[in-house]
């Protein structure tokens, strides 16, 4: 398997007025391209850590992140976010919140024309047309992280990063989004990692789901490979026994192994 | 009722007609049918929203209407005090010639709005061309927050008439002496303003530029001034507004003509009508200063 992203002994230490605090300690992780992975643990257990460690927002404390054989100094175009609170900005229309992340990746060589029309792919990629030219606060929550998807699937990310994308949608808004995040990674064949607490989600959308053990000083406790085949449709999948062994296997970590003493 | 009517009247009208059967007859009788329904939601409508006029009018009139009778009632007491008749017949004579001029010392209250207001904005705008700069670069910049904030700490709380020695000293001239009282007590609600709206940006939008890895000017123009927007306004509000408080106590120090001038002029001339007719006059021109600022601020609100 190639290593695409390699994470190797990895320890995130941050320093608080009550002293260092181990966020991450010993986290060894290799990623293949094309991979979607589900990062997973109870909250408070350093998942968006790790992955804003990725991302390139934060630096470790120790240990290396390698992305393409080059080591992660900083936010890269080839690594697309997603964030949880979809992060538009909210004073530009959708259109202008995609043009800005595709103008700085592809500005110097294209002309305006195939930016706009870069822009116009990446919001029909996501079902927006429609919603090109209203601003954050006139569109639901669902579509503004869409606008968010759009975004980061506009610069051609090599890796899409998403903070717990779904986190804040309803149920229904959710399965709808997944399923289309599912059709989109199946067409651009992105590397993807993801931050979610939701098991079903996870067992869904992954091929391998990392858990991690509770904080602080939290690691890799258990790597699960779903072995389900693509195209994926839930609707199948809930009668098939190997889905609901997979996520009997992920509840068992987070409920029995993993439970936090009164949290 | 009223579109049967219609209808069968242009049904009379085509039958006693009959060239006019296959032409315009028959359409305009159903226009008419149609009209009539809107026309009654619109009468309603514009009940509904004068009755709103009146029931949103009627408390400031009842607050106007007992000042003004308790001014009259201390008028009556007090016989020095103009009451609101007299302050009124005064006011009118005074507005219906507010651009004369009798040389420096007697000029018409338009001329004296004018001077104030041209002071202020003078003052004021060369305030806003270095406070909001200066706002943005402390926000950034811890070092430079930190240099900079025992400086503001210490002269943010100087009474603004306390410039004015200083002032005369350094331009030896009255005029810019006024405006810079105005200057440096309308600076500091805009710098500071400006750097606490930098300071609160969201870490989400931040994040998005270093994801997205944009450049400093870009950062700027589509990140740090949008968000900073908000908080710019309030600092441009709250700066004129106290522009406008000291523009009449420095006026009244400093001479020439404005409003403070004008009424130290009517105090020496004993004059009281026209000294609170000043005292309204700065409030409705402080007021009007104050909302058109509101309506900038609401054209700049994003959410």
């Amino acid at each position: 398997m190639e290593k695409y992203v390699q994470v190797e002994n990895v320890r995130m230490v941050f320093n608080t007025k009550k002293g260092p605090f181990v966020a991450l300690r010993d986290i060894n992780l290799n990623i293949a391209q094309g991979e979607f992975i589900a990062l997973i643990g109870h909250s408070g257990c350093g998942k968006s850590t790790l992955l804003n460690l990725v991302a390139g927002l934060t630096l470790p404390s120790d240990g290396a992140l390698l992305c393409a054989g080059r080591e992660i100094a900083g936010p890269g175009p080839e690594r697309g976010v997603v964030f949880q609170n979809h992060s538009l900005l909210p004073w530009l229309t959708c259109f202008e919140n995609v043009y800005l992340a595709v103008e700085r990746v592809f500005g110097r060589d294209e002309s305006k024309a195939s930016l706009k029309e870069r822009t116009h792919e990446a919001l029909a990629l996501v079902g927006l047309s429609h919603a090109e030219h209203r601003h954050p606060h006139e569109i639901s929550g669902g579509m503004k992280q869409r606008v968010g998807i759009a975004r980061a699937l506009s610069m051609q990310p090599k890796v899409l990063l998403l903070d717990e994308p779904f986190g804040a949608l309803d149920a229904l808004t959710r399965a709808h989004l997944q399923d289309e995040l599912m059709k989109i990674t199946a067409e651009t064949r992105s590397t993807v990692v993801m931050v979610t607490h939701d098991v079903d989600e996870a067992v869904l959308l992954s091929d391998r789901i990392v858990m991690l053990t509770n904080g602080p000083a939290a690691t890799i406790g258990e790597i699960l490979a779903v072995d389900l085949p693509r195209p994926r449709d839930r609707l199948a999948l809930a009668n098939e026994a190997k889905y609901h062994e997979y996520r009997g296997a992920v509840l068992d970590f987070l409920y029995r192994r993993q439970l936090r003493p009164a949290a | 009722m009223s579109a049967i009517q219609i209808t069968s009247e242009s049904l009379k009208n085509i039958m006693s007609d009959p060239e006019t059967v296959v032409t315009g007859k028959p359409l305009t009788a159903v226009a008419a049918v149609e009209k009539s329904k809107p026309g009654e939601g619109w009468r309603h409508r514009i009940g509904q929203m004068a009755g709103n006029t009146v029931k949103w009018l009627i408390p400031p009139a009842l607050g106007l209407a007992l000042f003004i009778g308790l001014w009259a009632l201390v008028s009556q007491t007090s016989p020095q005090l103009p009451g609101p008749l007299k302050t009124w017949d005064s006011a009118v004579a005074l507005f219906s010639d507010p651009f004369y001029n009798n040389g420096p010392n007697d000029q018409g209250i338009g001329w004296n709005i004018l001077a104030s207001l041209q002071r202020v904005g003078i003052g004021f705008g060369m305030a806003a061309l270095l406070g909001i700069p200066l706002g943005f670069m402390i926000g950034r910049f811890q070092f430079l927050s930190a240099m900079m904030s025992p400086i503001i700490s210490l002269l943010r709380p100087v009474s603004p008439l306390a410039w004015l020695p200083i002032g005369l000293l350094v331009f030896k001239a009255a005029n810019p002496a006024a405006i810079w009282v105005i200057f440096i007590s309308a600076i500091w609600p805009m710098i500071i303003n400006t750097a606490v709206g930098v300071n609160r940006i969201p870490p989400d939008y931040m994040n998005v530029a270093k994801v997205l890895n944009l450049s400093e000017w870009k950062i700027f123009t589509r990140i740090l001034f949008p968000a900073v927007l908000p908080y710019m306004m309030t600092g441009i509000r709250l700066s004129i507004g106290v522009a406008w408080l000291v523009i009449v106590a420095a006026e009244m120090l400093t001479g020439g003509v404005g409003l403070g001038f004008w009424v130290w002029d009517e105090w020496n001339n004993l004059n009281v009508e026209h000294i609170i007719i000043a005292i309204f006059v700065v409030g409705i021109v402080g007021l009007l200063l104050e909302q058109a600022l509101v309506l900038m601020a609401k054209r700049f609100s994003y959410e």
